[in-house]
This record gives structure tokens, sequence and C-alpha cells, in this order.
């Protein structure tokens, strides 16, 4: 069954461990702008986010590429980067809505969430399970009966 | 080079010329970074005897070897100067990601000489690094001045900075960065304040490397399983926070109450971390590459102290409560949100309020000094107001705003300050726990608990449990928790790390981080090397045994309730042992062998 990496800005305290393992087991050091997840802060409110490819079904980055570096493998949902197809024209920088894929300049090539080949190493770090790898079927679900829970307790109060 | 980078930005204010140096690799060796090699810097560099406001002082932001790797809990860096407060050595440490991002941006170290003419700010891009005007920054407060210095360069910069109270030169103001992690103790904001320099914004994209991958790999993951696997590390602190020790400290009768009359207090469990869990608690919250999680996103509600925020720990909770006779949390809360806002320390700031209500009950300040308040103990609403006084030194608190020994002293009665080395002590009674004292007083910087944490093998039993009223084995005890913590606060560690590791984990992490290798006793004694030379600096700076003391009341009036009622600090049996274990002569002062064993002489 297809997993997607799913996102719980609610559990997330803007540690940067998976901006961490991220760039350190796939580009071998700690250096945080070569990580394909982001943790946005807000300070004020103490409220952190993490940001990575959605995988998009119809990918604005697969459409644009002209090389078919960025590309879809048949039967899975994970949107895969072909660097030795890759003549980085950067067109899946600009198109992806997200800003979820980018240029490392240092590495010269797109960094962009793959999910690890299905064992996705930021998962495996997060210390407060703010990021999961589930199926894409139940991927909702929680968060879905979390809210119905909160509208069963408005109309109990209500009836 | 690898884990250090190796780069130093050292900024003479005065002149306004930045330059780079690179980093005494034979220093750094044997003081690791952070606290202890900018210590050895300043030992260096600045002569003890200078006043700690003027030009002559110069400020040290420096990251550790550990500090930006993928190793757990090592996101800090420390602030070190000559402290205003105490004239002691001060290296204030503080979490968040900035000490990281500087280290990213290619740089261990920042330097600042001499004062600006006019207010500045740092701006570090990578290699790009230039003082820029912050005339129209100067005077706000500092979730405002983050925001500004963001417009200003980058919105995604770390920012550490000053508040009013850093300013106005208060000499417990603190240095704040990313607004709600305070590098808080010893007035190093007011060191900031007095050179013009309203704060630095950091913008780094490069790698922090580690020099044998194998090892350090291992380290990392093996330092990680055991932080998790420790109940308090790996949980007790993400559910509750530092905050779940007020009930355990009120528990053993060691939780100072009402400016340390009593250790005692029968309401503090409205303020403990359970409370603040049930009822503010937000989130946990984490510095870059925490898994511990203590920090607390909190709320309030209530419209007389409503806010929102970071905090509070169990300092500031214990200080601006039970140490105030204050049980309510609302207010507590939102005294921590204004010591952030307006860059003070918490401890000390909570203990000069607590002093200034114990002057106030015993009659020797009235309303005619206070401008009308009444400053008894209890009063919630006074003691959130005193706060925004002391930060902008307004009437009363103008007076309050040096801390607490210099406002007892002005009323002719000093021995009302809790202090050490007129610096605050924080919240642990030291007749209650007899190890704790001990290191009180010998502190290098003053009255503070994370130079020397026994508290965890007195109260919490990590990793062994040791009898808290006993005084037998206590001199070995500290000396083993200071030197373990300098050196730990120089890797860029968090102490909290010891709640799973300790000194073989961490000279696992630094020899696999820099390639270099250090043993546990190469690590120990590094701490060692480190507590001896901030030792001597303070001496040449005019400190003596004479400072290595703790108020009268601890010495002589005993706890009057709770479980450690009746007791008093043993100090004076415990002092002599200490300065014999640590190869000093009676005075306190290090011998020569000791020195030279050391590498100092």
């Amino acid at each position: 069954m297809s997993k997607v990496l799913m996102i719980h800005p609610e559990r997330c305290t803007g540690c940067n461990t998976c901006v961490l393992a991220c760039a350190y087991t796939r580009e071998g050091e700690a250096r945080p702008s070569a990580s394909r997840v982001h943790v946005y802060n807000w300070e004020r409110e103490q409220f952190s986010v993490p940001m990575m490819c959605q995988q998009c079904d119809d990918a604005p980055c697969v459409a644009v590429c002209p090389t078919g570096a960025m590309h879809r493998a048949d039967g899975t949902i994970v949107v895969e980067y072909d660097v030795a197809k890759c003549i980085r024209c950067r067109m899946c920088v600009q198109a992806c809505p997200f800003g979820n894929a980018t240029y490392d300049m240092v590495t010269n090539k797109i960094l962009k969430c793959d999910t690890c080949a299905g064992a996705p190493e930021c998962v495996a770090a997060c210390p407060n399970q703010a990021l999961e790898f589930v199926d894409a079927t139940v991927a909702t679900r929680s968060r879905k009966k979390s809210f119905a829970k909160k509208f069963k307790e408005a109309f109990q109060e209500v009836g | 080079m690898n884990a250090w980078t190796g780069k130093v930005i050292r900024v003479n204010l005065t002149s306004g010329t930045i330059t780079k140096e690179p980093l005494d690799m034979k220093a750094a060796r044997a003081f690791i970074g952070a606290r202890g090699l900018a210590a050895k810097m300043l030992f260096d560099e600045v002569d003890p005897n200078i006043d700690a406001l003027s030009p002559e002082n110069k400020l040290f932001f420096a990251a550790g070897p550990l500090t930006g790797t993928f190793a757990p809990n090592v996101g800090r860096y420390d602030v070190v100067c000559k402290s205003p407060l105490t004239g002691a050595i001060a290296a204030s440490n503080s979490g968040g990601s900035f000490g990281p991002e500087l280290k990213y941006a290619g740089y261990d170290m920042v330097i600042f000489e001499g004062k600006a003419p006019t207010p500045v700010y740092l701006w570090i891009k990578n290699d790009q690094v230039e003082l820029r005007d912050a005339s129209a920054i100067w005077g706000k407060e500092v979730p405002e001045t983050t925001d500004m210095l963001r417009a200003e360069t980058d919105e995604d910069a770390k920012v550490a900075c000053i508040g009013p109270a850093g300013e106005r030169l208060s000499l417990i103001a603190s240095v704040m960065n990313e607004m709600g992690r305070a590098a808080g103790r010893s007035g190093v904001g007011a060191v900031m304040g007095s050179k013009n320099l309203k704060g630095i914004a950091v913008v780094g994209t490069g790698a922090v490397t580690v020099g044998n991958k194998e090892a350090f790999d291992l380290a990392a993951k093996d330092a990680s399983a055991k932080i998790k696997a420790h109940p308090v590390g790996g949980a007790g602190l993400k559910a509750f926070g530092t905050d779940v020790l007020v009930n355990i400290l009120n528990s053993v009768g060691s939780l100072p109450t009402r400016n340390f009359n009593d250790g005692y207090f029968p309401t503090a469990d409205k303020t403990g971390g359970e409370a603040l869990a049930a009822n503010n608690l937000l989130r946990p919250r984490g510095c870059h590459s925490c898994i511990i999680e203590c920090g607390r996103a909190t709320k309030v509600t209530n419209p007389k102290f409503a806010g929102e925020g970071e905090g509070p720990e169990y300092e500031s909770a214990w200080g601006f409560g039970a140490d105030c006779g204050i049980d309510n949390l609302d207010a507590i809360i939102k005294a921590n949100y204004l010591c952030n806002d307006l860059g003070l320390d918490t401890i000390s700031t909570a203990t000069t309020i607590a002093c200034a209500m114990d002057l106030y009950e015993n009659g020797i300040i009235t309303l005619k000094d206070t401008g009308g308040i009444p400053l008894n103990f209890g009063n919630a609403e006074v003691m959130v107001e005193m706060v925004k006084l002391m930060g902008y030194r307004q009437g009363f608190g103008d007076k309050m705003a040096d801390g607490s020994y210099r406002l007892a002293d002005a009323y002719g009665h000093p021995e009302y300050s809790m202090s050490c080395k007129k610096q605050e002590m924080p919240a642990y009674d030291p007749r209650g726990v007899q190890g704790i004292g001990l290191h009180y007083a010998t502190s290098n910087r003053g009255g503070c608990h994370v130079r020397g944490y026994t508290i965890a093998v007195e109260v919490l039993g990590n990793p062994v449990k040791m009898d808290q009223h006993t005084i037998d084995g206590k001199p070995e005890l500290v000396i083993t928790f200071q030197n373990l913590t300098a050196a730990l606060d120089s890797t860029g560690a968090c102490l909290f790390a010891t709640f799973g590791i300790g000194g073989d984990e961490l000279a696992a992490l630094l020899s696999g981080a820099t390639g270099i290798q250090y043993t546990t006793a190469d690590f120990m004694e590094a701490g060692d090397r480190i507590w001896n030379l901030e030792r001597m600096w303070n001496l040449t700076a005019g400190l003596s045994s004479n400072d290595d003391v703790l108020p009268e009341r601890l010495l002589k009036e005993p706890i009057k309730s709770g479980a450690s009622k009746g007791e008093v600090s043993r100090l004076n049996e415990m002092l002599p042992v200490y300065y014999t274990l640590r190869g000093w002569d009676g005075n306190g002062v290090p011998l020569p062998e000791k020195l030279q064993s050391l590498g100092l002489a």
C-alpha cells in the first residue's frame, strides 16, 4: 500500500531534528540548507510548521520538467528526481506552489523529498511524532476523528 | 577543520572595524569552545580589574564544537564577559537556534570590543559581516527588535538582542535570542547595552562537519537512545517541563519560600509543572537538535495577565511564585513573558522582588520609598507591575534594576539579599540540600545552579542518590559536577542531556565530531582546567575566599516548616575540604602544582 508523509504542526516543537536528519543522512553533513524538509517558526505564538514535498498527484514539477528528470514511476505516489537527466533549468523550483523543490548550489542539484525510498529519515528522527509516514487511506483518519470528537462534544453540550 | 569552523569574527565597535581571525586551535583543544574557550580568551585579553561597563570589557558570543552538529541536544552558545553584577567572570548560556546558525554561517565566535558611538547591530550572512545603524531600533522591546532586525536583514535571520533593560544598563539584564530564549544571568545584557550594541542577526547556509563520521554517528546514536530511555530526559521534561521540580523540591522541604524565610510553601502545587500542563500549556518546545523538549509554549487567558509565549521554567515559576509567596500561576507566567520582552533575567528579577518584599514587610523600606506600592509577600498584581518598572527603570523599579544586593545594601541591610557574589541564588534551599549550598558559595559566577547541579544526585537520584542532608562526600560531588559541567558547557551541549548521558558519552561525541581523541579523563580534566582558569581570573579581579560565602540567614536561621525543618547550611564544614580536594590552599588559591598539572602555570 502507498504511504504518505503526514505533518502534524500542533506537535512540532521547532527543534529541527528532522532537518538535520535529512541533511546529514542524505548529504553527509549537518547543513540545514541541504535538507528537503524545512521548519518554519512563529516565535510569538511558539508554533512551528515542517514543510516538505507533498508528492502532488498532478505535480507541476513533473509537468514542467523538460527532460523527465522529475517523474513519477508507474504505480507509486512518489515523485522521483533523476539527477542524471536533470539539466538544472530549475523550472521545477519555479513551478512548485509550495516552494518544496529547491536548487542546492553546493551539490548542484535539486533537493526534493523522495521519502528516502519508503523509509523517511525525518520521520524516524522526529522526537515528537510531528511527522508520520502512514498509509494514504488512513492518513487523515485520526485528524478527522479528532475534529469529529470536538463536534460531538459541542453538540452534546448544546443538547 | 571539523566541528570547529576555525574562524572568529572580531568587531571593534569604537572604530567600526571588522576582522576575521583563525581560531587558536591549541587553545580550542584544551578549552574546547563556548564557555571554556571564551574564558581563556577573556583571560588573555581583558584585565580583570576593568569596569565591566566600560569599553575595555569584551563581549564574546561563542558556540561550541558540537553546536550545530547532528547530535542530540547540542544547540547552545555562551555569552562571556566580565560581569557588572558580580565583578566575576560571566558566562551565560542559551539555546534556540542562534548558536547553530552562527556555526552554519562559518564562525565559532564573535568578539565585540570597545563601544559604538551610536546604537548599532551586527548583520552576518555567511562571509558578509557588517555593522549597521540601530538608532531606529534602540528603545524597542525584544519581540519588536527581533521583527525589525529581520525586516532589515532576512526574514529567517536568527536574532540575539537586548531589550529596554539592557539599554538602561540594568545589572540583571539578559541577552535574548529568538524572543523567548535567554542568556540570562550575570548582567550580560548590560554589557551589550554599554557598548551601544542592540543586536546580532545571523543567517548561515554552510555546514558543520565531523572528523570521524563513523565514531560520531555511533556516539550520537548512543546518546540519543540513552536520553530517550531516561525517565526525566525521555519523558518527564517533555510532559511537565522543568517546572515539575516545584512539587519535588517542596516535598523535600527545600523550596525557598518568601525570600528564603522558609523552605516549604503549602500551596506550591498551584504553580508546578503539573498545573502548568493542565491549565496553560499549548505544546512542548525544543531548541535546535533537542529531543528532550522541556520548553513550554504557553498561554494565559485570564484578562488580568493575558498573553502568549515561552515559559516558565522551574526557576522562574519558583522565583515569581514561592519566593514571593505567590501561588497565582497566571501572574507568574505573565511576569515571565515581561522579562522576556524587556530582556531581564527571570531569576534575579524575581528574587529581587522577593528581597524588596522582605525589606518592606520588615519595615526597612516603606510606602514612601516604593512610591506608594505595597510590596507585601503574596501580592501578585504588584509583583507583575514591579517587573515592568524594573525593565524601564521607572519609580522604585530603578533601585531594583541592579539586583537585590545593591537594593538591600542601599538601605543598610545587605543581609536581606539572597545572593552569592551579589548574584541571586536560585530555587534550591542550601539548608535542605547541603551540596548545592557549597556549589552556590564556590560557583565562579556567583549564585547559580547550572554550574554544579548536585540536585540531580541529592534529590533526583540521577545517576545515584545521596542523602540531601549529609555533608559527607558532598565536596567531591560538587567538584565532579562543576568540572563535568564546565566541559559540557564548552561543547555546546545542553545540561539536560545529563538526564541520560555523562562524561563518557560526551567525550565520545566530542572525539567523533572533532576527530581528536578525548578520553573521559581528558574531558573531565578540561572541565577542571576551565574551572581553575575562571577561578584565577576572579582572584585577580579582587574576589577571594571571603566571597565564597552564603547569606547569614542560611547558616543561622533553620528552615521553619516542611520536610527539612530545623536544618541550616553546614557550608563552613565543607568549604575547607573543598579547597583541599581542589588542590587549592586554605585561602582558596590554586596551588602552583595544581595549575602546572592543568597547563595553566
